[in-house]
């Protein structure tokens, strides 16, 4: 994957959303912002409903995924086009798990719903419907999904790659500043792990940075380009945009996203935590 | 009395006693900006935090002690950049013209 391969840019959008083969869909943080007006065209998918099981903590899986997109009206041949607030967070998160179930054709729209905003491009509250489809999806690729237990294994050889504020990775705060701060458990970050926060991928207006300056970020703090590498955040979405940064935009080869991430790993009994804003050494861990 | 100012967020449900809660209003001549972005950079101007404003204008975060700055983008607008104190216990508010 490219750059050319996997981001369009919102004229690009705007020129094509109508096309017959794309499909433009929304996803949020704020499940609600598609409600109040998205782009022409545009279906939603809900990452708290439509993409959790609603009883254990874990993704859709194969089978529900399909019921999903079949039910939508997506298509295994239709170029699936991803935006959504937050920088693209959440709709960073739909394309790892459109790549998870093996979608031939996925991509990112640059700068997501904010850059379209900005660039005062409309938006419409009116919502299209879609003939069903039958999609079909593969096995999950479990090549880019990391677990707990690959994240400890992780801790002093392997790239850990925490992406979320420099306060929260320090420890000073539980979540990310638009939300509130109570939380069960514990603060701080994995040790060994480097804190690139994933505001330092993308420009103010949300567009991803150029691959010169993205690749001179992570030469900065040290990733070592022969090692795999986990991305970890709150709960995976700001990872899943580093993934996307590290996998689609740089050409890293085994990058995994912890979904878990640190709801699950600051609640573990007994693994080792670093504060402060050093990674902290395996020897501690 | 809380002293919210006049416009302001409601607070209802938010345990304020446990939170530095910062939080305003994004103006152009006076008038609410529904469609404007108000970032929370941190002490030393790294992002924090983003959030879209609301149909009247108005943002909110649950940030820590501390100087923290709202960067707000918008429209045919410059960013402006505004510099807040935040303390646990207290609601800073503030109000950004662009």
């Amino acid at each position: 994957m490219t750059r050319e391969t996997s981001l369009v840019t919102t004229q690009w959008v705007e020129e094509h959303a109508h096309d017959d083969n794309v499909v433009l869909i929304e996803v949020d943080e704020d499940t609600t912002a598609y409600d109040k007006g998205h782009i022409a065209g545009a279906i939603k998918l809900d990452w708290t409903t439509d993409l959790q099981d609603q009883v254990r903590r874990d993704f859709v899986n194969k089978r529900q995924f399909e019921e999903l997109l079949s039910e939508r009206g997506v298509a295994n041949d239709d170029t699936v086009v991803l935006y959504g607030g937050n920088n693209n967070w959440f709709a960073a998160y739909a394309y790892w798990y459109f790549t998870l179930y093996g979608h031939a054709d996925v991509k990112l729209m640059d700068g997501g719903r904010k850059k379209w905003e900005l660039d005062s491009r409309p938006l419409t509250d009116e919502v299209p419907s879609r003939e069903k489809t039958s999609y079909t999806a593969t096995e999950q690729d479990r090549s880019i999904r990391a677990f707990r237990d690959d994240t400890v294994a992780a801790i002093g050889t392997q790239n850990l790659i925490d992406v979320r504020s420099p306060d929260e990775y320090a420890g000073r705060l539980l979540a990310p500043a638009h939300l509130p701060q109570e939380q069960a458990q514990r603060a701080g970050h994995v040790p060994t792990s480097l804190n690139v926060p994933w505001s330092k991928n993308c420009n103010d207006d949300g567009t991803f940075k150029s691959d010169e300056d993205l690749k001179a970020l992570y030469a900065e703090v040290g990733i070592d380009d022969s090692k795999d590498t986990i991305a970890l955040c709150r709960i995976g979405e700001r990872s899943s945009l580093t993934w996307f940064v590290l996998k689609e935009l740089l050409g890293h080869q085994n990058v995994k996203n912890y979904d878990g991430s640190w709801t699950e790993y600051g609640s573990l009994v007994g693994v080792p935590i670093a504060l402060g804003d050093e990674p902290g050494t395996a020897e501690d861990a | 009395m809380c002293g919210a100012t006049q416009g302001g967020l409601s607070l209802d449900g938010i345990d304020v006693a446990k939170e530095a809660v910062v939080q305003g209003q994004v103006l152009r001549d006076g008038e609410p900006v529904a469609s404007a972005y108000v970032r929370l950079l941190d002490r030393t101007g790294e992002f924090t935090a983003e959030v879209p404003t609301s149909a009247t204008g108005h943002f909110r975060f649950f940030a820590g002690n501390g100087e923290w700055t709202l960067r707000t983008l918008a429209p045919k607008a410059d960013p402006v950049d505004r510099k807040v104190h935040a303390q646990v216990g207290e609601v800073a508010e503030v109000s950004i013209s662009v």
